[in-house]
């Protein structure tokens, strides 16, 4: 667009017209000093303050036993992943709307963080990302060994470079905005359930 | 801008230092009786105090609304009162800070910085200069809340700040658990503003007012007799307040309990 | 041409006080919580301080190369896909938006939260052009529906109780105005922001962050209403402003760590999302918009407002802020931030907006990326000052103030009148409401009988030191 391309200029002539003279370098980012810690636990911990849970199971046919007891009336199950078939697989989806019905979809994420009971999900592991989004309920897989500390080392294992998307999950959806009372299941997932199982199993 | 851990943790105040007593234009026409306890307890602790009779304010009022030019006859008077002592007092938290860190707008000359370092608010210069340990001759048989105004916690670091994460202290607690008989109760805001703020209790009254009635009631559901400062503006205003609400508080400035009165 | 008006916070703030016993303790009340709430979260992280000074010492380093990092983002982000669109101030940015649109034949959009849209006034932009605009976030929508800009940045809707939620929705949506149950509401939009969803043309979302390195920018939400805008309708939509660039992926780890736990007492938000480049078989359109930020960077005393995550945390220490609503200043941005950012917009519109404040500092010790909020404001008071758009009542008694304080002789002379005066002055004088309004919610101090000055020259002066 012509005009685009003009506005770009103007806009950094103005930035470079305005950039303070006083430059400042970049801190760097320090490692932290963390004393040793359950990870898995403290995982656990911070995922049911968020309003999620976390659950293990014996073996990968455990899982769908769980999602049974978990979800009984559940009649679409959006699967992602090899160890659970549910009713449709996510790879004959071929547009997001066909997921409006799903009552639950299951993924794995890649790893969790300790202190926030957040899962790393991406386009890869969503396959179509509104499976993140619009099922009802989710059910994610995470190897309990795939667990780092803080954010910071999250941000060494995230691979930006290489998905188009990538989501921190923390729990099911939420919001506060009516008199600041915390209410479960405002847009996104109802629920979200973590399930400790590594990925080799099947 | 000049806190506490810059200015008065240095030990370079002379053994026979001259103080200069500050005593703000509102303490002077209201509150006499704070000026007359900060003398006298000063005074005890044998030191050297001389009191500029021609002193008359700050310039707070004038420079907090932005009015710089209205406050540089002020600042300048200020400047000229107090150059010759070695360390000035003052019995308030709000107008110290002015000096110490609002006297930025005039030439900064020799006299000018060494009045903005070695002015010092009433509390910190009992607790870091002179380290008092005892008040011997103070007995206050009452449940006291304290009341730290802004100015003092966030600007001279009288106290750590609700908002920052580290090593909880509180200057003013410490030197008035050294008195017989006192007991501090805890508040649910202790740093949370008053709404004084100089004009602003009067330009945005309603604001002001509803922030005052909570630290009284806070105060008050506590069980405090008294709500003690090292600022008497603050109380001031708080006082008013609770008054018109029917509320059963004292207020009394900390030099008045530190001093055993005037009350 | 409509001659613009001064934004009168003062008297705003009172009706906000005044409607009842229970709208603005309320209101105090929830944000005082959430600062609660965030002190807590903070204390459990003893590299807290650290994190803050980190967080402003990368965000004046971006600040100062922005052009930089603005080149090393729009290459980036074109190479894996995204379309980069720049405006210079809010009427392009909607233009541009329209256009898209336009191109698309988009008649419905879906949109999350964005303080740059609402600051580019975009959506009745986009409605008087025939497109039809449904605000998803629960706070947004219950202000979009109420015709109100929200109140608080991440709270949209927070002066509002649960009966006027609950009689908003039956007015505008036809749902039972008795049942106020929050999780009843939230239901309500749910359901009802759903099949919008589906049917919307486009998604549009704003951008917390913008990561040079990678050409990714994020998006942070509890609901989750930005994922589903951006991954179902083909087309998403992201404004951005230039300021909200960060130079790598590393650097995220601290603002992340900051931004949930000084916005809302929680680790993270529950959605932190990456976009780099559109979805599968989707289109990603980004505007990138100036709208005043390369000016406010020129200015010396301003310009690190610029740092601002717009995490809100200021307003919720704000004990005047929390009195007042956040729709009192008159403005997309209110609170302490707002004061700052305001007077840029339009000074004498907002040039009571510095005053309203007590300069009590809170603001500056919570704000995780260290700007100097209270300095600034005081700034701002000299900038007004000068402009001489002080009130007229301060303009005057300062002038004799500083006359008066200038010079002993007259203000001793001063100080004896004041007293008798007081003393002998008829109450509904003193205590009338309009000339003094000191006294409408306070009793009046009373000046002394002997000055100390008077007690020192009767006492002391024979001793000490006696200056004259």
């Amino acid at each position: 667009m012509e005009t685009s391309k003009t506005n770009r200029e103007i806009i950094f002539n103005a930035i470079r017209a305005s950039l303070p003279d006083m430059k400042v370098e970049h801190p760097g980012i320090p490692v932290f000093q963390r004393p040793a810690a359950h990870l898995q636990q403290l995982f656990e911990q911070h995922l049911n303050e968020a309003g999620g849970a976390a659950h293990d199971v014996a073996s990968a046919a455990g899982v769908g036993t769980l999602v049974k007891a978990l979800h009984p009336k559940a009649k679409v199950i959006c699967s992602a992943v090899p160890e659970i078939a549910g009713t449709r697989h996510i790879g004959i989806v071929k547009d997001p709307h066909e997921l409006a019905d799903v009552d639950v979809g299951i993924v794995r994420a890649r790893f969790g963080v300790a202190e926030s009971g957040a899962v790393w999900l991406t386009q890869e592991d969503l396959v179509v990302d509104a499976l993140g989004f619009l099922s009802q309920h989710l059910i994610v897989l995470l190897d309990p060994e795939h667990i780092v500390a803080d954010m910071h080392e999250a941000y060494r294992r995230v691979r930006l470079n290489e998905t188009a998307f990538g989501c921190f999950m923390m729990g099911p959806s939420a919001t506060a905005d009516v008199e600041a009372t915390l209410v479960h299941g405002a847009q996104g997932a109802r629920s979200l359930n973590v399930i400790f199982l590594p990925a080799s199993e099947r | 801008m000049a806190t506490q851990t810059e200015t008065t943790s240095r030990r370079d105040i002379p053994e026979s230092m001259r103080v200069g007593l500050f005593i703000p234009c509102y303490i002077d026409m209201i509150y006499p009786e704070v000026g007359v306890a900060t003398l006298q307890l000063l005074e005890r602790f044998g030191l050297n105090v001389g009191y500029p009779l021609t002193q008359t304010c700050c310039g707070q009022p004038m420079s907090n609304s932005g009015d710089e030019h209205n406050a540089e006859a002020a600042e300048q008077l200020f400047v000229d009162n107090f150059k010759d002592f070695d360390c000035i007092v003052g019995p308030a938290g709000s107008c110290v800070k002015q000096v110490r860190c609002h006297f930025d707008r005039m030439e900064q000359t020799d006299e000018v910085k060494h009045v903005r370092r070695y002015t010092y608010e009433l509390v910190e210069f009992l607790h870091d200069i002179l380290k008092v340990d005892a008040f011997p001759w103070a007995e206050f048989q009452h449940a006291v809340a304290i009341h730290n105004s802004c100015s003092s916690v966030r600007g001279l670091g009288i106290a750590k700040p609700s908002e920052i994460v580290g090593v909880p202290f509180d200057k003013t607690a410490s030197l008035l658990s050294k008195v017989k008989g006192l007991v501090l109760v805890p508040v649910d805001r202790p740093d949370d503003c008053c709404g004084f703020g100089g004009t602003f209790c009067v330009t945005d009254e309603a604001v002001s007012a509803r922030m005052g009635l909570e630290k009284a009631h806070d105060q008050v559901r506590h069980g405090a007799e008294y709500v003690v400062s090292p600022d008497m503006s603050c109380l001031m205003h708080q006082q008013g307040v609770a008054r018109r609400a029917g509320l059963d508080l004292k207020y009394v400035h900390v030099a008045q309990v530190l001093n055993g009165g005037p009350f | 041409m409509s001659i613009v008006k001064q934004v009168n916070p003062v008297a705003a703030a009172e009706l906000f006080i005044i409607q009842d016993h229970v709208h603005e303790p309320m209101h105090d009340r929830f944000l005082w919580g959430t600062m609660q709430r965030r002190n807590q979260e903070a204390a459990a992280i003893p590299e807290w301080e650290e994190l803050r000074d980190l967080a402003s010492k990368i965000k004046e380093h971006t600040l100062t190369h922005l052009d930089l990092y603005l080149e090393e983002f729009e290459r980036n982000a074109t190479k894996r896909g995204a379309h980069i669109h720049w405006a210079l101030d809010a009427s392009e940015h909607n233009q541009i938006v329209y256009s898209i649109l336009y191109d698309h034949g988009v008649k419905e959009l879906i949109k999350s939260k964005s303080m740059l849209q609402e600051e580019c006034q975009m959506t009745p932009f986009l409605e008087k052009r025939g497109i039809k605009v449904v605000e998803s976030d629960l706070g947004e929508r219950i202000q979009q529906l109420d015709g109100q800009p929200p109140s608080h940045i991440v709270f949209p809707a927070i002066h509002k109780t649960r009966q006027d939620v609950a009689k908003l929705f039956a007015r505008t949506i036809g749902t039972d105005p008795n049942n106020d149950d929050p999780h009843f509401l939230t239901e309500v939009v749910r359901n009802n922001a759903r099949p919008r969803f589906l049917a919307a043309g486009a998604g549009m979302t704003g951008g917390n962050f913008a990561i040079a390195e990678t050409g990714t920018f994020m998006v942070c939400t509890n609901e989750g209403n930005a994922d589903i805008g951006a991954s179902v309708p083909p087309l998403h939509i992201a404004s951005i402003g230039i300021e909200k660039m960060i130079p790598r992926v590393e650097d995220m780890g601290v603002f992340l760590r900051l931004l949930a736990r000084s916005a809302e007492g929680a680790p993270l938000t529950q959605y932190s999302s990456h976009f780099s480049g559109p979805r599968k078989n989707g289109e990603l359109h980004i505007v990138l918009v100036d709208n005043g930020r390369s000016r406010r960077l020129g200015m010396p005393d301003f310009w690190h407002s610029l740092k601002c995550i717009r995490c809100g945390a200021c307003m919720n220490t704000c004990p005047v802020y929390r009195r007042s609503g956040g729709l009192s200043y008159g403005a997309t941005y209110s609170g302490p931030i707002g004061v700052i950012l305001d007077p840029t917009f339009d000074e004498f519109k907002y040039s009571e907006l510095p005053f309203h404040s007590t300069l009590c500092g809170s603001c500056s010790e919570v704000c995780p990326v260290k700007i100097d909020i209270s300095d600034q404001i005081l700034k701002w008071r000299r900038v007004m000052a000068e402009k001489g758009y002080l009130p007229l009542v301060k303009k005057l008694s300062f002038g004799v103030a500083g006359h008066v304080f200038g010079h002993p002789e007259e203000y001793q002379t001063l100080q004896k009148a004041a007293g008798p005066a007081m003393d002998h002055a008829p109450h509904f004088l003193l205590y009338n409401n309009s000339l003094n309004p000191w006294t409408r919610d306070r009793e009046l101090p009373r000046v002394a009988k002997q000055t100390f000055r008077e007690w020192y020259l009767a006492n002391r002066s024979e001793h000490g030191n006696v200056q004259n």
